[in-house]
């Protein structure tokens, strides 16, 4: 860590909290994160505890739809459905966005449209139905008095996705390569290149 | 571990604190057979408590979210973070600053104390960094040269194991070096633009191993030594020197346990180390030949102010009024720049163990060109690629609407390292008559310990070296096609301690009526008081005082263990 950046955060520290208590919580915090990647591991299914099983289907999708696996894993895998219903279980505004919002979503598919009868709820539709919805809300410019409540709810899933994505051990993988163990510190020579070569001291 | 000592027991040598000066004193002590009491302030540690490899979802609340996800309702995070080892008990201990002056005073309390978290900068002062006097006539000597203290500085680094390169500058003393890291990209920019300037750039001296050295394993480059490190690659106190120390079983250590007084027989030889043991509240006493005062400098200036008796009224060894004055913090500024050469760099792990380069002061025979006397080194920061946190890919999912692999493409596509880089100056101050701590009448701790009053000055001499500062700084950064960050703008007067490199209050000299300790840091008027911190230190030079805190201890502990040897305390 830079000297910076480790003279803010201590000075931070100092200023905000008594830091004995912090540690503790701190390990409390770690043993609860343990107990998530052990169901994880185990394939122990997340028992919700802000919203019902149906709703916790139907935003687990949600996120899969928003950051799907490929050739890395994708939010379901990261447990980001999970993550956000802690965030819900612990704020009853928020969690009332999310309940809202997800019967929204099946609401909405429901409803007959020009290609045909809708379906049951978001999670029995079809990839191709549940992808046309969201066509419809991840684009601003479709804002009107009948989509805004999808548009506002879509907009706040996909920011809370990729935070529960990309701050999860596993998500953060996908762009990211510190903080893990080296036999040697190796900087490659095309980093090198690409800045020497970019600057005016090539 | 035994935790108290029966009162009928007399120690060789009880040592107040357990920070790089306790810790040598312990480890050197120990090493030659001799029993010592170890007195800390705060808990023990284990290595449980250094958290390596630590990412946002170990973050207490929700990997920051809060408590109650404000992050995403109230816009405020907590201000928690993940990065630090930390231990203090501000509100039970506070201290004063006086009417005029601006002044931090940065503790930790717990075994090992600030060695657990510093920035492991291990740099070795230089021949004139010991006679500043002689150099510009400023200030004061040590009753001690670079030769007396050079064979201590060997010692710790075959012992502690510092990274760096053997490069033959007076600024910078060589030693014995563990083989640095390779340079980052950034940081091989920063090396060009100032050669340009004519400024050297060298490998950072750090402490930190990169082979394997006394059982501890190198460095595994995981970037966050700031915590402590797990596998003890680094230098602390704690796991470098305590613990080995009390395998040996010359050590018993006490910990809680604040000391409040240093209780003297009629000679005035301390018999006695009087301390609240802060998890009953009680005052207990262990009895000693001899005591070594490692509390940090103004810590241990408060002790001795503390001790007073008939025979030494206006506290211990004070007979001259000198304990608690000529107090010295480094001079410091920053500045940062955004450097669109790093832009797109191709992604790879860039933690290393911090900063691999420093700027060593380059003007050491050019005094002549300055407003200013002395001088300053430079650390680097910034460049490397870091650790998505919450909000990580806003900035490309603010600009690009959508879902599903589109948007996970662009949020790789748009990762990048930080194009900022930055620079600390970190440089010496003259001693003056205005930085002192003294005891406050009015205030006492939660232990009822009365507390130091601190005053502050800063003088041109440090004024102008923080302007010269920042002009190197803008030469260095607009070189390499830099543009130089408005925000955030250093305070042109920043408090003192903030550097968090306090030394001085009990001060070594040969001349008894001006200085508290002797040229072994043992008090002029006191046979079996030595002081092992930053409090011996004359004069303050541009380098961190963790190396040469440890050198001295050394020095002083191998000089106590002969003396007591030879009965002499």
């Amino acid at each position: 860590m830079s000297e910076l950046t480790r003279r803010a955060v201590l000075q931070r520290l100092a200023a905000a909290i008594a830091a004995a208590g912090a540690i503790d919580l701190l390990d409390a915090q770690e043993g609860h994160a343990a107990v998530l990647q052990a169901a994880a591991a185990s394939g122990g299914a997340y028992a919700p505890k802000a919203l019902t099983a149906h709703e916790f289907a139907t935003l687990e999708r949600l996120t899969d739809l928003i950051i799907p696996a490929d050739a890395k894993p994708g939010a379901v895998q990261a447990r980001v459905a999970a993550w956000i219903d802690q965030l819900l279980n612990v704020n009853a505004e928020l969690k009332a966005k999310y309940t809202s919002g997800l019967a929204w979503l099946d609401e909405r598919i429901a409803q007959t449209g020009a290609n045909g009868p809708g379906a049951k709820d978001f999670v029995s539709a079809t990839p191709a139905q549940q992808t046309a919805l969201l066509d419809v809300i991840a684009v601003k410019r479709n804002r009107s008095a009948e989509n805004d409540p999808g548009i506002d709810f879509f907009a706040l899933a996909r920011r809370m996705t990729a935070d529960g994505f990309y701050t999860s051990d596993l998500g953060m993988r996908d762009v990211y390569m510190g903080n893990s163990p080296q036999a040697a510190f190796v900087v490659p020579q095309a980093a090198i290149d690409h800045v020497l070569g970019r600057s005016p001291l090539k | 571990m035994a935790q108290i000592a029966a009162r009928s027991d007399v120690h060789d040598v009880v040592i107040i604190g357990s920070g790089a000066g306790g810790g040598t004193v312990t480890k050197v002590l120990a090493d030659l057979g001799v029993k010592v009491l170890l007195m800390e302030a705060g808990p023990m540690v284990s290595m449980g408590d250094f958290k390596m490899l630590r990412t946002p979802a170990s973050m207490v609340w929700h990997r920051g979210a809060g408590e109650h996800a404000e992050a995403y309702t109230g816009g405020r995070q907590t201000p928690l973070s993940f990065d630090a080892f930390y231990r203090a008990d501000a509100d039970d201990e506070p201290y004063t600053v006086a009417d005029g002056s601006s002044f931090r005073w940065f503790r930790s309390r717990c075994i090992g104390g600030r060695t657990n978290h510093y920035g492991r900068v291990q740099l070795r002062y230089a021949d004139y960094d010991f006679k500043p006097h002689d150099y510009d006539g400023l200030g004061f000597n040590w009753p001690i040269a670079y030769a007396d203290i050079a064979p201590y500085y060997d010692k710790a680094e075959r012992f502690i194991g510092v990274t760096g390169k053997a490069e033959g500058l007076r600024s910078a003393p060589d030693g014995i070096f563990q083989e640095p890291a390779p340079l980052k990209p950034h940081e091989i920019l920063v090396q060009r633009a100032c050669a340009k300037l004519g400024i050297k750039a060298i490998n950072a001296r750090q402490a930190v191993i990169t082979s394997p050295l006394n059982g501890r394993p190198p460095c595994h480059y995981c970037g966050q030594c700031g915590r402590g490190c797990a596998q003890g690659s680094n230098y602390a106190a704690s796991y470098t020197q305590i613990f080995p120390a009390m395998k040996t079983g010359n050590v018993t250590v006490v910990t809680n346990a604040m000391a409040r007084e240093l209780v003297t027989d009629a000679s005035g030889k301390v018999t006695a180390v009087a301390y609240i043991d802060k998890t009953t509240g009680t005052e207990q006493q262990v009895r000693c030949r001899s005591v070594v005062v490692s509390a940090s400098a103004c810590e241990s200036a408060r002790l001795l102010l503390n001790s007073k008796a008939s025979g030494h009224p206006d506290g211990l060894a004070n007979e001259n009024g000198q304990v608690g004055r000529y107090l010295t913090d480094t001079v410091g500024t920053s500045m940062s720049a955004q450097v669109p050469a790093l832009a797109g760099m191709p992604v790879f792990n860039t933690d290393g163990y911090g900063a691999h380069l420093y700027i060593p002061w380059w003007m050491v025979d050019r005094h002549k060109e300055l407003d200013f006397p002395r001088g300053y080194h430079v650390e680097v920061g910034g460049g490397g690629f870091g650790m998505p946190g919450l909000g990580f890919g806003a900035n490309t999912y603010n600009r690009v609407e959508g879902y599903g692999l589109p948007l996970k493409q662009a949020i790789r596509d748009n990762y990048g390292p930080g194009t900022t880089i930055g620079f600390s100056g970190r440089g010496a101050m003259i001693p003056n008559e205005d930085c002192y701590c003294e005891i406050d009448p009015g205030k006492k701790d939660k232990w009822g310990i009365p507390v130091l009053r601190f005053h502050w000055k800063w003088r041109d001499s440090e004024n102008h070296q923080r302007a010269h500062m920042r002009e190197t700084f803008r030469a260095i950064l607009e070189s390499m096609g830099g543009t130089v960050n408005a925000t955030p703008a250093p305070p042109a007067s920043p408090p003192g301690g903030g550097i968090i490199h306090e030394v001085g209050c009990v001060r070594m000299g040969d001349d008894p009526k001006t200085s508290v300790l002797d040229k072994w840091c043992r008090a002029h008027h006191v046979p079996n008081l030595f002081v092992a911190d930053g409090g011996p230190f004359v004069s303050h030079a541009d380098k961190n005082p963790t190396h040469t805190i440890i050198a001295l201890a050394w020095r002083t502990a191998e000089h106590l263990a002969d003396e007591l040897k030879k009965a002499n305390v």
